[in-house]
C-alpha cells in the first residue's frame, strides 16, 4: 500500500502497528446507602467520566479517548458491583470497529460481575463494524443468584452505504455458577450464512436488552411479538431458561433499532424505568 | 424373535404408548382407542361431539384432534363444550393428516400419553383424523378400532369405489341420510356397494341432525368397550 | 462398526414427529424471504451454520457418552427463544419414543425418566445414536441432515416448489453439510478436556424471532 493511501495514524496512537492493549477496570461498593467506585481506572482508549448519581445508583460514562478498536487491538473492560452496589454504565458515542493499519482481527472483551443483591446497567451506545474491520466482542458476565443484570448491546453492521466488517461476538452469562445465556454471532464478509433468510435476511442492525432478575422466577414474562413489520422492524419479547428476559430485535438502520429496543424496554421493563439512556 | 423377546420383557413396549400395549405404567387396563376417520366435510368432528354427548355420563372421555392447519377441530369441541378443555389435545400435522395417523404416529401418541396421565383413569380415547383422502387409515400402533365416516352428499358411488377405509374399517358410518333426497344419492345402493365391500363388517346409517341420530354408532362403541374390558390384560 | 443404522435414524420417515415441523421454513415463506430453490438454499445454508451447527455438537457430544443431562442445559443456555425450546422439547419427546422402541437402552431409559417432558432434540438424537451402536460423527450428521432436510420438505409443500429442485438445494449443501458435521464433532471432542462451555452457540436472530412469531399464528400447516 502506498502512503499516500495508507489510513491516516489513528488520534492519540503511537505504535499503530503493534495495536493497542488497554484494560480498563471500575469498580462499585455499596456504602452508607448510596454506591460509591472505590477503582475507576480508564487505559488505552476507555476513559471513564462520573456522572451524577441517581438515587443509591452510580453511573459511569465511558468517554472514548481514542479511534478503537482497530485491528490488532486487545482492549478489555472489568466492571464489577459488588454486594448491595448498583452500577450504571454508558458510553458517550458509538464504538466504531475500524480496519486500521493492519487486516488483523481486534479483540474487545467485557467482563462483568455482580455480586449478591447488587445490579449492573450496561448501555452503551451502538457497536458500528465499519467495512474492512475485524473485531472479535466478548461479554463474559458472573451474576451471584440475587444479582441484578440489564444489558443492551446493538450492532450495526457498516456505516451508511457501506458493506460491513467482520465481527464475530460471544455472549455468556453465568447464573450462580450455570450458564444461563450463551449465544454467538458472525456476520460480515467470511462468516457463512450470515445474511442469508434464516439469520440477518436483508437487516444490517441487531440487537437485544437481557434482563435477569431473580423475581422471574416468581413471575416469568410471556412471550411476546413486538413489532413485525419489513420497514420498521422486527422484535419478540421471551423468557429464558431461568429468571431472564431476552429482548431480540432486528432493524433496517441503527435508529429504528433503537426505537424499537427503547419501546419494547418501557413496555416490559420493571415499572421502575430502569435503563432509559 | 427370540431377541425381540427379551428385548420386550427388559424395555416393555408400553413405553411408546403403542396401542399393542394394553397396559399403563402402573398395570392398569388403559384407555380403547378408536379412530375416526373420513373425507372432508363428511362429519367426523360432528360424530365426535355426539358421540361424547352420548356416552359422557356412562363413560370417562377424551379426544385427540388432527387438524390440517388450525386448532378448529378442537375449537369447535371446546365450543360445543362435549367435554371440558383439558380433555381435549390438538395434533398438529403438518400438511400430511394421513402421516400422522399412519406412519409417524408419534405426535398422536404423546398426547394420547398426556391425556391418560393428565386424566387419570380414562375408558375412551376418540381419536380424530384431518379430513383426508378415501385411502387414509390408522396406524394399528394408534388405535384399537377405527370407524370410516363418509356421507351420502359426498356421492353415493364412494361404496363401490371402495378404498382401504371404506373395505376394512371396523365401523363405516354413512352419514346425512337425511339429504339422499336432495342430492340424488341412493342410500340402498350404497348399502349393497358396501356389503359388497366389506363382507360381514357393519355399516351404520346416520342423519345427526335427528334427536338420536348417533345411537347406532354410540351402540356400536358401547359394544367395543364391553369387550375392551372384558379382553385380555 | 453400525453404520447402517444412521440410514434409518436419519431417514426422513423414522417416526419421531418431524414431518409436522417446517424448522422455520413456514414463517419465512410466510414473511417471502423463501420464494424459491434460491432462497430456500440460502435459508437452509443459514440454519445450517447457525442452529445446525449447534445441534450436531450437542448430538455428537450425547453420542459421546457426555451427561446428556448437562448437555440438555447447555441447550437451554443456547436456545433463547421459548418457542424454539418447547419445540426441540417436544421432538425429543418424540425421538425418545421412537428411540426407546427401536434401539432401546438403558441410557435412553434414564434420559426419559429424567426428562419426562422431553429433552432437547439433538441431545435425544446424540443417545439414540449411541444406542443403535452410531458414532458422534454419525449422530452430527444425522443432526446436519435434518437441518436442512426439514424446511427443504416443507417448502416443497408450503410453495408447491418443484420436488427435483428442493433435492438438488440438499445436494448442492452436501459439502457444508460435511464441513460443518466434521467442525460440530471436533468440537465435541474437547468437551472430554474443557468442559461442555466449548460447544458452540451460534444465534440466528431471524430463526429465533420468527419461531416466536409463528408460535403465535392461529392457522398453520407446520407446528414450527
Amino acid at each position: 500500500m502506498s502512503p499516500t493511501t495508507a489510513p491516516a495514524p489513528p488520534i492519540g496512537r503511537n505504535t499503530a502497528a503493534m495495536g493497542v492493549r488497554a484494560t480498563a477496570r471500575v469498580t462499585a461498593a455499596a456504602r452508607a446507602g448510596a454506591t460509591v467506585l472505590p477503582v475507576l481506572d480508564g487505559d488505552g482508549p476507555f476513559e471513564f467520566r462520573r456522572l451524577r448519581s441517581r438515587g443509591t445508583e452510580a453511573r459511569v460514562c465511558v468517554v472514548g479517548a481514542m479511534s478503537a478498536p482497530l485491528g490488532g487491538d486487545r482492549l478489555r473492560i472489568e466492571a464489577t458491583a459488588r454486594q448491595g452496589a448498583s452500577l450504571h454504565i454508558t458510553s458517550a458515542a458509538a464504538t466504531l470497529a475500524l480496519r486500521g493499519p493492519t487486516a488483523a482481527h481486534a479483540t474487545y472483551d467485557v467482563h462483568l460481575t455482580v455480586a449478591e443483591h447488587a445490579e449492573l446497567r450496561w448501555l452503551p451506545k451502538p457497536l458500528i463494524s465499519a467495512a474492512g474491520s475485524n473485531l472479535r466482542q466478548t461479554w463474559t458476565i458472573d451474576l451471584a443468584p440475587t444479582a441484578r443484570l440489564v444489558l443492551r448491546e446493538e450492532q450495526v453492521l457498516g456505516r451508511m452505504g457501506e458493506p460491513p466488517g467482520h465481527v464475530a461476538t460471544r455472549l455468556t452469562v453465568r447464573r450462580g455458577g450455570h450458564v444461563l445465556l450463551d449465544q454467538e454471532a458472525d456476520y460480515g464478509p467470511g462468516a457463512p450464512g450470515w445474511d442469508t433468510p434464516a439469520v440477518l435476511g436483508h437487516h444490517r442492525t441487531t440487537g437485544q436488552i437481557l434482563l435477569v432478575d431473580p423475581d422471574f422466577d416468581e413471575n416469568p414474562r410471556e412471550p411476546q411479538v413486538l413489532t413485525e413489520s419489513p420497514e420498521d422492524g422486527q422484535a419478540v419479547l421471551t423468557p429464558l431458561a431461568g429468571p431472564a428476559t431476552l429482548i431480540t430485535a432486528l432493524a433496517p438502520d441503527g435508529l429504528r433499532l433503537r426505537h424499537i429496543l427503547n419501546a419494547a424496554y418501557s413496555t416490559s421493563a420493571d415499572g421502575s424505568n430502569r435503563a432509559r439512556k | 424373535m427370540h431377541l425381540g423377546h427379551d428385548l420386550d420383557e427388559k424395555f416393555p413396549h408400553r413405553h411408546t404408548y403403542s396401542a399393542p400395549a394394553t397396559e399403563r405404567p402402573d398395570g392398569s387396563r388403559r384407555a380403547l382407542r378408536i379412530g375416526l376417520g373420513g373425507p372432508v366435510g363428511s362429519g367426523k368432528t360432528a360424530t365426535v361431539a355426539a358421540l361424547c354427548r352420548a356416552l359422557r355420563t356412562e363413560v370417562s372421555i377424551a379426544v385427540v384432534t388432527n387438524d390440517i392447519y388450525t386448532r378448529e377441530d378442537a375449537d369447535f369441541l371446546l365450543r360445543e363444550a362435549v367435554l371440558p378443555p383439558e380433555r381435549i389435545k390438538a395434533v398438529e400435522t403438518g400438511a400430511c393428516p394421513h402421516t400422522a395417523i399412519r406412519d409417524d404416529i408419534s405426535a398422536n401418541l404423546e398426547a394420547v400419553e398426556d391425556l391418560e396421565e393428565m386424566s387419570g383413569s380414562l375408558d375412551l380415547i376418540l381419536v380424530e383424523s384431518g379430513g383426508d383422502n378415501l385411502t387414509a387409515t390408522f396406524s394399528k400402533g394408534l388405535v384399537d378400532n377405527q370407524i370410516f365416516i363418509i356421507d351420502v352428499a359426498g356421492g353415493d358411488d364412494i361404496p363401490r369405489k371402495g378404498g382401504p377405509g371404506v373395505a376394512t374399517a371396523d365401523l363405516l358410518v354413512v352419514n346425512k341420510t337425511d339429504l339422499a333426497p336432495y342430492v340424488g344419492s341412493d342410500v340402498d345402493a350404497m348399502a349393497h356397494d358396501a356389503r359388497a365391500q366389506r363382507g360381514d363388517l357393519p355399516v351404520a346409517f346416520t342423519s345427526l341432525k335427528e334427536e338420536g341420530g348417533i345411537k347406532p354408532v354410540a351402540d356400536w362403541v358401547r359394544e367395543r368397550l364391553t369387550d375392551w374390558s372384558a379382553g385380555p390384560a | 462398526m453400525n453404520r447402517a443404522a444412521l440410514l434409518v435414524l436419519a431417514d426422513g420417515r423414522f417416526p419421531a414427529g418431524g414431518h409436522a415441523h417446517s424448522g422455520g421454513a413456514e414463517p419465512a415463506v410466510a414473511a417471502g424471504r423463501i420464494r424459491d430453490a434460491e432462497s430456500l438454499e440460502n435459508f437452509c445454508r443459514g440454519r445450517l451454520h447457525t442452529a445446525g451447527l449447534v445441534a450436531a455438537a450437542l448430538a455428537a457430544a450425547a453420542a459421546a457418552g457426555h451427561d446428556p443431562l448437562a448437555l440438555d442445559r447447555a441447550a437451554d443456555a443456547r436456545t433463547p427463544v421459548a418457542a424454539l425450546r418447547d419445540t426441540a422439547r417436544k421432538l425429543g419427546r418424540q425421538m425418545m419414543r421412537a428411540a426407546r422402541a427401536t434401539w432401546p437402552s438403558a441410557e435412553l431409559d434414564a434420559l426419559a425418566t429424567a426428562r419426562p417432558r422431553g429433552a432437547h432434540q439433538p441431545v435425544v438424537l446424540g443417545v439414540a445414536a449411541r444406542s443403535a451402536g452410531l458414532e458422534p460423527l454419525d449422530a452430527a450428521y444425522a443432526a446436519v441432515y435434518e437441518t436442512v432436510s426439514g424446511p427443504a420438505t416443507a417448502t416443497v409443500r408450503l410453495l408447491s416448489l418443484d420436488p427435483f429442485d428442493a433435492t438438488t438445494v440438499l445436494a448442492r449443501l452436501v459439502p457444508e453439510l460435511d464441513r460443518v458435521a466434521e467442525t460440530a464433532t471436533a468440537t465435541a471432542r474437547r468437551v472430554a478436556e474443557e468442559g461442555i462451555d466449548v460447544l458452540p452457540a451460534a444465534s440466528a436472530p431471524l430463526l429465533d424471532i420468527s419461531a416466536q412469531q409463528h408460535a403465535t399464528r392461529p392457522a398453520r400447516l407446520f407446528a414450527s
